[in-house]
């Protein structure tokens, strides 16, 4: 463990309308702490200098709610990969660095406060398909439908998208065909998805259209930035399935 | 109804658990046979507030919703997806026998009972078990992908205090797959506007119409605004305690304040003493940390806990002269696989928690603070090749990994011909709480038309969970018990009208709301609210955790005192009421920690016996096991506010009934 000192370069704005700008905060923290728990510290500083603290995101600090965000040094989640910004350790930096961070930068994610952004479209695209539609008390044994290793991981692999909207950041049109896909992909290879699966696909697909994402250029910054490693070949099943839906219509 | 004798003599009324009747095999079946149901054109007229969108919260939100009830439902976060089960690592219990290997639902009664010590009540725990089936056919439908064999059909593993495979997993993320598909079923409710949800919303009050629970006060954490929300009946779904003990493995958003809010209200809290400390959690390095990283208990499966068998190796280790990998095989004590040759490294927990700690106060714990021990996965990489290893645990190497600069999975040294892995070092640390609102069988607290599920409850855990029982619960109290039994309750509102916001009720509750509000911004003293909740979970870690003593928890009472006294006096709150403030909304769950620390206190000082995870030192056996008192203490305890916080609560006894299971002395040796 060795100690740092660091310069954060932070964004601050009061609220969803006011004019937001860079402040410069200096910190002292280690290499064994958590990029956030040094957001803490710092926190605990201006608290204690009767100044307002910085508001961000956060909640199980393990990398799998997906509360967390933040745009640090040009990356969502930060320099690392495969990992979340809470599951960021400061022996990613050097010593003396100074660290910009901003909050996710999409029109669709509006700024709530500071490094805050209300991601509540994702929710909405969810609640148009991303489901099977089956109420609880009817199902049939769990093993009488057997699926196959290679569909039930493949599935799995999509499935561990954890709704962080990296993608949407990292994405130069702000796009969330991953976000879209993964779920989409995730009910496409399994066979309780089959009976809605264009359905799902088509009122998904207007859906994220609806609420003001980019389109998809190909680009593949998403699938770089991913913490969870969600693959692009997810999105070339998604325009598959959306493909198929349009002809089925 | 039983009467139960005080102190003093006085004959009050126990706390009536409404167990149906008939052999406990029976209870359920006849209970639904024989409770008032509502008629599909009066559950549309019925409202439900449900808050929280764990893994109980969004089961419930969503059945009651499909059955045709009006749901309100609400959460803390910005999306019910991110509710602290999404953490929830290893996997989930049912009895579907698939491996052959002699399960049933009797036997995983009989294991829960026995991992709860017994002090959970037998009549649910079976209910549980029997339903916990019915669980994985619903999350397999709802298109979670659990784990599978070549075959196609689902893969089962172990877990802690058990000796079948019963435990279904996807990945080191079942907690996460499960809650997606509660979420799912969640969204399909909102989109068809059964269920109305609101997100970054905090209850700060459960409100009471003529002695019925009619609505709560949420606070908009964006707008900073309280405001009212009314129903025919409240459903709590907020989860547990364990953040009054600051280092957790819980959330940052974890509270306890929803509950405690009906405590505060007349709800008796059940058992709080019953804390889970959860053997194999990351060690802590600093003073800096804000919370503690479990490492799932799936690896106990392949990996083996051990200190070194010499105490001068324990010493170099802590002084960093040497590692893990370089003591050999023979010098190695594998405590565990010692003390419980039957379970080994599958005890449950309260006992691998507590074997740590003992070898760890015997001075052979092996990093610098001396308060860690050895999870060694060399004998399975050498058995199945690192590949198979990985496939199982590899997510949470690489956690390990980011967090420690250590990967569990690098060769250290090769002895003898013998390879030894880097270990993973772990330490116990605070996980889940047992304790909770006390509920009826029908999962209704001690105020009429409110009720509590999940973690938020008491009572089917008794005074230790077995591992990969909490998503069952959670998901047995909203899929299939809570739909049911607020039935029961419901029937005979259907010719009430929803109740108006406008009642003075709801108005005296929002005006409280708002006047303790505005005294926390004016406290102004110098304290940060992170700086007294460090001093409390101090406190509550060093005399209310692991090994607990008359001593130590009056001490502790003294000390939650003098902490109480610095958050009235001395806390700073940066901010207005207005908009959104952290700061102010941790310090409203701070007042709530203190007084659950309390709480906590008390019920672990009045339990004159060790069980589960309540180990009193004065009682044990010669081997350092928990001792019980079956004669004394064969109760719940419930604890009933007495109008203030800085009053003593009161005892009410639920005395325990068992009808099949013998109580004896847990053996996990032989």
């Amino acid at each position: 463990m060795s100690q740092m000192k660091v310069t954060l370069r932070v964004w601050r704005q009061a609220g969803p309308k006011a004019k937001g700008d860079f402040k410069n905060y200096d910190v002292v923290t280690d290499s064994d702490t958590s990029f956030l728990e040094t957001l803490d510290i710092l926190n605990e500083q201006l608290v204690e200098n009767r100044e307002e603290p910085i508001a961000f995101d956060s909640d199980c600090r393990e990398g799998i709610c997906g509360m967390c965000s933040l745009y640090i040094n040009g990356h969502p989640h930060g320099p690392a990969t495969g990992a979340t910004t809470c599951q960021l350790y400061m022996r990613r930096f050097k010593d003396g660095e100074t660290i910009t961070v901003e909050p996710w930068r999409s029109a669709a994610f509006p700024v709530i406060k500071d490094l805050i952004v209300d991601r509540n479209a994702f929710d909405k695209i969810q609640q148009a398909g991303g489901y099977v539609s089956f109420n609880c008390g009817g199902a049939q044994d769990a093993n009488n439908l057997p699926i196959s290793k290679e569909a039930a991981d493949m599935a799995m692999d999509s499935a561990t998208c954890i709704g962080c909207g990296a993608c949407v950041a990292a994405c130069k049109n702000g796009s969330a065909m991953l976000f879209v896909s993964a779920k989409v992909s995730q009910f496409a290879l399994l066979p309780q998805g089959q009976v809605e699966r264009a359905r799902r696909a088509r009122k998904m697909v207007a859906k994220m259209d609806e609420l003001g994402f980019g389109n998809c250029t190909n680009t593949g910054a998403c699938a770089a930035e991913c913490p969870k490693n969600i693959s692009l070949s997810n999105i070339a099943r998604l325009n598959r399935e959306f493909i198929k839906a349009k002809f089925a219509e | 109804m039983e009467l139960i004798k005080t102190a003093n003599g006085l004959e009050i009324p126990a706390a009536d658990s409404k167990i149906p009747e008939g052999p406990v095999a029976e209870k359920w079946t006849n209970y639904k046979d024989h409770q008032k149901l509502v008629n599909p054109a009066n559950k549309r007229k019925l409202s439900v507030i449900v808050v929280g969108t764990g893994l109980a919260g969004a089961s419930a939100a969503s059945t009651l919703a499909e059955m045709g009830f009006n749901v309100l439902n609400f959460c803390i976060q910005d999306s019910p997806r991110r509710a602290h089960s999404i953490a929830a690592q290893g996997g989930i219990n049912a009895a579907k026998n698939y491996q052959n290997d002699g399960d049933s639902v009797y036997r995983l009664f009989y294991d829960t009972v026995k991992g709860g010590d017994y002090r959970a009540r037998e009549a649910n725990v079976y209910r549980l078990a029997e339903v916990a089936n019915n669980i994985i056919d619903q999350c397999v439908a709802q298109g979670v992908p659990f784990a599978r064999e070549y075959g196609g059909l689902l893969a089962n593993r172990s877990f802690g205090g058990a000796q079948v495979s019963r435990t279904f997993y996807a990945k080191g993320q079942t907690g996460q797959q499960l809650l997606l598909g509660a979420y799912s079923s969640l969204n399909r409710q909102i989109e068809l506007g059964k269920v109305k949800s609101f997100n970054r919303y905090e209850m700060h009050d459960v409100v009471m119409v003529d002695g019925r629970a009619r609505g709560i006060i949420a606070k908009n954490l964006v707008t900073g605004e309280f405001e009212r929300f009314a129903a025919h009946a409240v459903v709590l779904a907020t989860g547990g305690y364990g953040n009054t003990y600051f280092l957790s493995t819980n959330a940052m958003s974890c509270n306890c304040s929803a509950a405690v809010a009906a405590y505060r209200k007349g709800a008796y809290f059940a058992n709080p003493a019953f804390v889970q400390i959860h053997p194999t959690c990351i060690p802590v390095h600093g003073d800096k940390q804000s919370k503690l990283t479990l490492m799932s208990e799936s690896l106990r499966n392949d990996g083996r806990i051990w200190v070194p068998k010499n105490i001068d190796d324990a010493k170099k280790l802590q002084a960093g002269e040497i590692k893990g990998s370089d003591i050999p095989e023979e010098d190695r004590d594998y405590y565990l696989e010692r003390r419980y040759p039957a379970f080994g490294n599958l005890v449950p927990r309260d006992v691998a928690s507590r074997a740590a700690k003992e070898r760890c106060d015997k001075g052979y714990g092996v990093n610098n603070t001396g308060l860690a021990v050895f999870l060694d996965f060399s004998e399975a990489i050498n058995r199945l090749g690192l590949d198979t290893v990985r496939q199982r645990y590899g997510n949470l190497f690489d956690m390990y990994e980011e967090i420690t600069d250590v990967n569990p999975g690098e060769l250290g040294k090769e002895l003898n011909g013998v390879k030894y892995y880097n270990p993973m070092m772990i330490f116990p640390a605070i996980h889940y709480t047992m304790g909770g609102l006390w509920v009826d069988y029908e999962l209704q607290t001690s105020l009429k038309g409110l009720f509590a599920i999940g973690e938020c409850n008491f009572s089917d855990h008794g005074a230790n969970r077995l591992g990969a029982s909490a998503l069952m619960q959670g998901l047995a109290d909203g899929y299939f018990v809570l739909p049911y039994t607020i039935q029961n309750y419901l029937s005979d509102q259907i010719s009430v009208p929803c109740p108006s916001t406008s009642l003075p009720e709801f108005d005296a509750a929002e005006k409280a709301c708002r006047e303790y509000q505005a005294q926390l911004l004016s406290i102004n003293g110098k304290r940060s609210v992170d700086s007294i909740h460090k001093e409390l979970g101090h406190v509550m870690w060093e005399y209310v955790g692991m090994a607990r003593t008359k001593e130590s928890l009056e001490t502790a009472l003294a000390k939650l005192k003098e902490i109480r006294k610095s958050f009235e006096y001395d806390l700073y709150v940066p901010g207005t009421a207005e908009g959104y403030n952290n700061e102010l909304d941790k310090a409203f769950r701070l007042r709530d920690f203190i007084t659950m620390g309390e709480l906590i206190a008390y019920d672990a000082l009045n339990r004159n016996e060790s069980c589960g995870g309540h180990f009193r030192e004065e009682y044990q056996t010669e081997e350092g096991e928990a001792k019980r008192d079956d004669e004394n203490f064969f109760y719940v305890s419930c604890w009933d506010y007495q109008g203030s916080d800085e009053k003593a609560p009161e005892l009410i006894k639920e005395p325990l009934h068992y009808e099949a299971i013998k109580v004896q002395t847990r053996n996990y040796k032989s």
